[in-house]
C-alpha cells in the first residue's frame, strides 16, 4: 500500500453557476470532475467518466442525485458513485464542502 | 457472534457461482475471503473465444468487478494461489505468506491445460487456450506471425483456430482421431463439420500424431508420426484438460480422477468441499458451465443450511455441447455412438447442409447429434432429462424442425440457457428465465430493470415476451405496460391524467399520481415532457433538463463525448456557397470526420461541446435535427427536372414539406421521403411517410421502417394536388402524436392499432380532419431554429455548453 496523498481542498465554481437537474464539467489540475446540485444545496462531486464506457456523466440526465449515463444509460449515484440495477461499477467520488456560496472539492 | 469463515481457493465461475448464491441464501452470515491464481476478477471463460474472435474484449467477459467483491465485503487475493492447507487446524497458507484460518474450505481450482510432453514444448510460441494470458498472447503473435498450428481437433481447438483465422492467421488443425470432435460428433457430422470449416479457411490434417516441436528459441514447426512436417511459428496445443487437484491430493483429500465428492459436494475431509472442473462426482468430472451452477447451488444450501432442514441433492447432470464458431452450428448430448441396445433416427441432408440423429434405448433419447439446424436441442435435452416415453411420438415431434414446413416450436423454447436473447447487453436466456423464477417476474419492464435485456435497442423485445410467457406459464397479458419502472401508470392513464386534471409541469405530474421515485427517470422525464407540450402546445413551457442530452445541447453525443453537427439541406439540396461554408467549418474547427449522412445531407462529427455554439453561428444554417424526436429529414430524387423518368417533382415536394413539419415534436423520430416515379429512388417504402408521384397523382404511404424493425410501408391513400399532399400528412401526423405512446415508432403504432382506424380517424370524419390539422397548425407555430436561438443567448451558453477549468495553486 502506497499511503495516499494528502488531499487539496479546491475552489471550483460559486454555487449560483450550477444549476438543480444539471452536470457541470470541472476540470482541477486535469483530473474531470461533474458537479451536480442537490435540492438542499449540496453538491455531489463524481469522477466524470462512466464506469461502462467512460461516458460524460455531466451531460447525462439527473434524477434527483442520481445521473443517467448519455452514452448508455447506466444509472449512477452521484452520492456514491455506484452504478444502480443490474448494472455494475463504481466511479470515484469526491468529498465537497460549501461555504458562503462557494464549492469546493478535496482533490 | 463471529461470522462464519468460508475460505474459497478459486476465482473462477464455479467457485463465484457459488459465493453468489451463498449470498442470496445468507448475506450476513460468512465472512468470505478469496484467493484466486490469475491477476483478473472472476471472468466469463467460455467468453475467452469470443475474445479471440473479436467479438468481445477483455473487460466485456468480468462477470463480477472488484466492486461485486467489495460491495460484498470479501476479501480478495489476485496473482496469489493456495499452497497448502492444514486440514487439521483448518488453516490455508498462499505463496507470499498469508495465513487464513477456515471454517469452511471450498476447492474451486479447475483445470489446467493438457500439454502434451513432446520434446520442444517448452519452445517461445507454444501454448494452451485456456486464459486471458494465452488470448492477448494469440493477439500479440498475430502482429509479427503469419502461421498457426493448433493441436486437437476437439471443441476448444476449433474455437481457437477460428479465433486466429479471424487474426488473419494462416491456420492449420492437427488432429490423431479420423473426424473431427469425436468426442461429442459421429463422424458423418465430423465430416461436414471439417466441409464446412474447409470453407471458412481452416487446413485439416486428420489421423496425425504430433511427436516433435521443431524450433531453437521459438517454435519454427512440427514433426508427425509419419515423418512428415509442417512450418508453424505459433502453436496452440488444446488437446484436453487436467483437474487442477495437485494442492487436494498434498493435504490428505480424496482424489480420483478429481476432487471425490459426494451427493452435497462434500469431500472425504470434513468441512472441505469441491466444485467444479476439479471435482469428480459420481466418477464422472465435468467440465462445462451448466452442471457446475447446478453443484455451486446444491452447495450453496448445504453452507447455509441450520442442519435441521432436508437438504437438495447433486445427482449429476446431462451433458451436452455446443461449438461457438459462426457459422458451424454443432450440437451433441448424450450417448450419440450407436451401440448394442440402442436405435437412432438419422436425416442427413445435402442439400441443406444438415445432419440429425438422435439416439434411443428402452423408448426414451439418450443422445443426439445436430449439424447445420440446431433449433431442436433444447427440446432433446429435456426430454433427455425428463425421460420421456417416447414410443408414441411421430418423428415429426421428436425432431419439429423437420415438420412440413419447419413449423415446430418457437425460436426462444429451442434456445439454449447460454444463447444470447439481447444482442446489446449480452443478456442469455438462462440469466433471463432464472431472474424471472428467482424474483418472481412478471412483465417485460420489471425483466428490463433486473437484467438489461432489451434495455437498448428494443430489437429483442418480442423475444422477451415470449421468454416470460413460456416461463411463467401464462400468456403475457396484453395489459399495457406502465410508463416505466417508477410507475404503475400506463403512458394512456398519463395523458388521460394530464387533461383531466390540467396538470401543467413534469414535477407536478410525478406528485399526482404517486410516482415511485421523486425525480422520476430517464424513461419518464422525457415522455412526461413530451405529453405535457403535446396536451397544452401554447401553454407548456419545455423542460430541457427533462431531455436528453442531445435534444438538450441540440447535436448528436458520439461515443467519446464528442458531438455531432447535421446543418439541415432541405430536400437534399445544396449549392456551392452551402458546400463552401461546411468546407471552410470543417477546416476552422480541424473536424475529425465529414460524412454524408443516409438522409442526403452533411455530418461533421467529432465536434466539442463547447465549440458547438460557434460551429453552428459559423455554419449560419438551420438546425437538421439529427438528434430529435421529430422530422429528420426529407429525402428525394431527382424528380422531373432533370430525370428521363421523373413524373412529378419531387424536389420541390420534399422541401415544401420539410420547410412546413421541422421542429415538430413528435413521439419518435419521422424520417420521410418523396420519390417521382415507383422506381422509388428515395425509398419512400420504407419512411414513416413515403410519397411516390405517378402520373398525375401522388400515393401516400405511411408505417415504413428501414431500422430495427424492418417493415414496409402501407399505401394510405393516393391524391391529386400538392396541397392534398400536405393535408393528409397534417392529419396523419397529428394524429400520430395524439395516439401513439412516447418512443413508439409509426411502424409499431400502425402494427398496433391498424390502418384502417387511422384511416377512419383522418378521412371519414371531415369535422375530425380538420380539428386535428388545426391542431398540427397550432403545434408548428411555436417552432423556432434551436441553433440561432442558443447562438443570441449568452445565458444558454454558459448554462449548457461550458465546462470548467480550474488551477490549484
Amino acid at each position: 500500500m502506497t499511503a495516499t496523498k494528502e488531499k487539496k481542498k479546491i475552489f471550483v465554481a460559486d454555487r449560483n453557476e450550477l444549476s438543480i437537474g444539471l452536470g457541470k464539467q470541472v476540470s482541477v489540475d486535469g483530473v474531470v470532475l461533474a458537479l451536480f446540485l442537490q435540492s438542499d444545496g449540496t453538491v455531489n462531486a463524481i469522477e466524470n467518466a462512466c464506469p461502462h464506457k467512460g461516458g460524460p456523466l455531466s451531460d447525462g440526465i439527473v434524477s434527483g442525485e442520481h445521473v443517467f449515463c448519455p452514452l448508455h444509460d447506466w444509472k449512477i449515484s452521484t452520492k456514491t458513485g455506484m452504478a444502480q440495477g443490474a448494472d455494475k461499477g463504481c466511479v470515484t467520488c469526491f468529498e465537497v464542502e460549501v461555504n458562503n456560496g462557494k464549492v469546493y472539492v478535496f482533490v | 457472534m463471529r461470522q462464519e469463515r468460508i475460505v474459497l481457493i478459486g476465482n473462477g465461475m464455479a467457485g463465484i457461482r457459488t459465493i453468489e448464491e451463498i449470498l442470496k441464501l445468507e448475506k450476513n452470515r460468512f465472512h468470505i475471503t478469496v484467493f484466486g491464481e490469475e491477476q483478473h476478477p472472476n471472468y466469463n471463460r467460455i467468453l475467452l473465444s469470443s475474445v479471440l474472435q473479436g467479438d468481445a474484449g477483455v473487460d466485456d467477459i468480468v462477470l463480477n468487478e472488484y466492486s461485486w467483491y467489495e460491495d460484498n465485503g470479501i476479501d480478495l487475493f489476485t496473482g496469489d494461489p493456495i499452497i497448502k492447507i492444514d486440514t487439521k487446524k483448518q488453516v490455508v497458507y498462499s505463496r507470499s505468506g498469508l495465513k487464513k484460518p477456515y471454517d469452511h474450505l471450498l476447492l474451486a481450482t479447475g483445470s489446467n491445460p493438457f500439454m502434451l510432453p513432446l520434446p520442444g514444448v517448452e519452445k517461445e510460441g507454444v501454448i494452451a487456450f485456456r486464459n486471458i494470458g494465452d488470448c492477448e498472447t494469440m493477439m500479440e503473435a498475430a502482429e509479427t506471425y503469419k502461421k498457426a498450428a493448433v493441436i486437437g481437433g476437439g471443441l476448444l481447438g476449433l474455437e481457437a483456430a477460428r479465433g486466429l483465422l479471424n487474426l488473419n492467421m494462416d491456420v492449420d488443425v492437427i488432429h490423431i482421431a479420423d473426424h473431427l470432435m469425436d468426442r461429442q460428433l459421429d463422424s458423418d457430422a465430423g465430416k461436414m463439420l471439417k466441409a464446412e470449416l474447409e470453407q471458412q479457411g481452416m487446413r485439416f490434417h486428420l489421423n496425425k500424431q504430433t511427436v516433435k516441436i521443431n524450433g531453437r528459441k521459438r517454435v519454427t514447426g512440427l514433426t508427425f508420426s509419419d515423418q512428415s512436417s509442417l512450418k508453424a511459428d505459433l502453436v496452440v496445443m488444446a488437446v484436453g484438460i487436467q483437474p487442477n487437484v495437485g494442492l487436494a491430493k498434498q493435504s490428505g483429500i480424496k482424489v480420483d480422477r478429481a476432487i471425490v465428492v459426494n451427493d452435497c459436494m462434500e469431500t472425504n475431509v470434513s468441512n472441505v468441499y469441491a466444485v467444479g472442473e476439479c471435482a469428480e462426482h459420481r466418477g464422472i468430472v465435468y467440465g462445462l458451465v451448466a452442471p457446475l451452477y447446478e453443484q455451486g447451488k446444491i452447495l450453496a444450501s448445504r453452507l447455509c443450511s441450520t442442519g435441521k432442514e432436508e437438504l437438495p441433492v447433486y445427482e449429476g447432470s446431462i451433458v451436452y455441447t455446443k461449438l461457438k464458431v459462426s457459422g458451424a452450428e454443432v450440437f451433441s448430448a448424450g450417448q450419440f455412438i450407436d451401440g448394442e441396445e440402442t436405435k437412432s433416427i438419422r436425416i442427413h441432408d445435402d442439400f441443406e447442409n444438415t445432419f440429425k440423429k438422435v439416439v434411443i434405448r428402452d423408448n426414451c433419447v439418450v443422445g443426439a447429434v445436430l449439424f447445420g439446424d440446431t433449433s431442436d436441442s433444447s427440446r432433446l435435452l429435456s426430454m433427455m432429462r425428463s425421460k420421456t416415453d417416447i414410443s408414441q411420438m411421430s418423428k415429426a415431434s421428436l425432431l419439429p424442425s423437420e415438420a412440413e414446413g419447419g413449423q415446430g416450436e418457437s425460436l426462444v423454447a429451442a434456445m439454449e440457457d447460454g444463447d444470447t436473447v439481447c444482442g446489446c447487453n449480452g443478456v442469455t436466456k438462462g440469466e433471463i428465465v432464472c431472474a424471472i423464477k428467482d424474483q418472481g417476474l412478471t412483465t417485460v419492464n420489471e425483466i428490463k430493470q433486473c437484467t438489461n435485456a432489451s434495455r437498448s435497442c428494443g430489437g429483442c423485445k418480442p423475444e422477451v415476451t415470449e421468454l416470460l410467457a413460456l416461463t411463467t406459464g401464462e400468456e403475457v397479458s396484453t395489459v399495457a405496460e406502465p410508463l416505466c419502472g417508477c410507475t404503475t401508470h400506463t403512458h394512456e392513464d398519463v395523458v388521460a391524467a394530464i387533461k383531466e386534471m390540467g396538470l401543467s409541469y413534469v414535477r407536478e405530474v410525478m406528485n399526482v399520481l404517486g410516482w415511485h421515485s421523486e425525480a422520476g427517470c430517464s424513461k419518464c422525464r422525457p415522455a412526461l415532457n413530451y405529453y405535457l407540450g403535446l396536451v397544452s402546445p401554447l401553454q407548456y413551457k419545455d423542460d430541457p433538463n427533462s431531455r436528453f442530452v442531445n435534444e438538450r445541447l441540440h447535436a448528436n453525443i458520439q461515443n467519446d463525448g464528442t458531438f455531432s453537427v447535421v446543418p439541415r439541406m432541405y430536400g437534399g439540396v445544396t449549392n456551392p456557397s452551402q458546400l463552401r461554408k461546411i468546407a471552410d467549418v470543417a477546416d476552422k474547427y480541424n473536424v475529425p470526420l465529414v460524412k454524408v449522412t443516409g438522409g442526403q445531407r452533411i455530418d461533421l462529427l467529432g465536434i466539442e461541446k463547447e465549440h458547438l455554439p460557434n460551429v453552428w453561428k459559423d455554419l449560419g444554417m438551420r438546425s437538421g435535427y439529427a438528434y430529435g424526436k421529430t422530422l429528420r429529414t426529407v429525402k428525394t430524387c431527382v424528380g422531373k427536372d432533370f430525370c428521363r423518368f421523373g413524373t412529378q417533382d419531387s424536389i420541390g415536394l420534399g422541401i415544401t414539406i420539410e420547410k412546413k413539419y421541422e421542429g415538430l415534436n413528435t413521439p419518435h423520430k419521422v424520417k420521410m421521403a418523396v420519390s417521382a416515379c415507383p422506381r422509388n429512388c428515395a425509398e419512400s417504402g420504407i419512411k414513416d411517410v413515403g410519397i411516390v408521384g405517378v402520373e398525375g397523382a401522388w400515393e401516400i404511404y405511411v408505417g415504413g421502417n428501414g431500422g430495427v424493425d424492418l417493415r414496409s410501408a402501407e399505401l394510405l391513400c393516393k391524391v391529386q394536388t400538392s396541397e392534398e399532399v400536405l393535408e393528409t400528412i397534417s392529419a396523419f401526423l397529428q394524429y400520430y402524436r395524439e395516439q401513439a405512446t412516447y418512443l413508439e415508432r409509426t411502424s409499431h403504432w400502425i402494427t398496433r392499432v391498424g390502418l384502417d382506424s387511422i384511416k377512419q380517424a383522418i378521412f371519414d370524419d371531415g369535422i375530425g380532419r380538420d380539428a386535428l390539422i388545426e391542431r398540427m397548425e397550432i403545434a408548428l407555430s411555436m417552432h423556432e431554429d434551436p441553433w440561432s436561438e442558443i447562438v443570441d443567448s449568452d445565458e444558454k451558453k454558459t448554462e449548457l455548453f461550458k465546462n470548467k477549468s480550474v488551477i490549484a495553486h
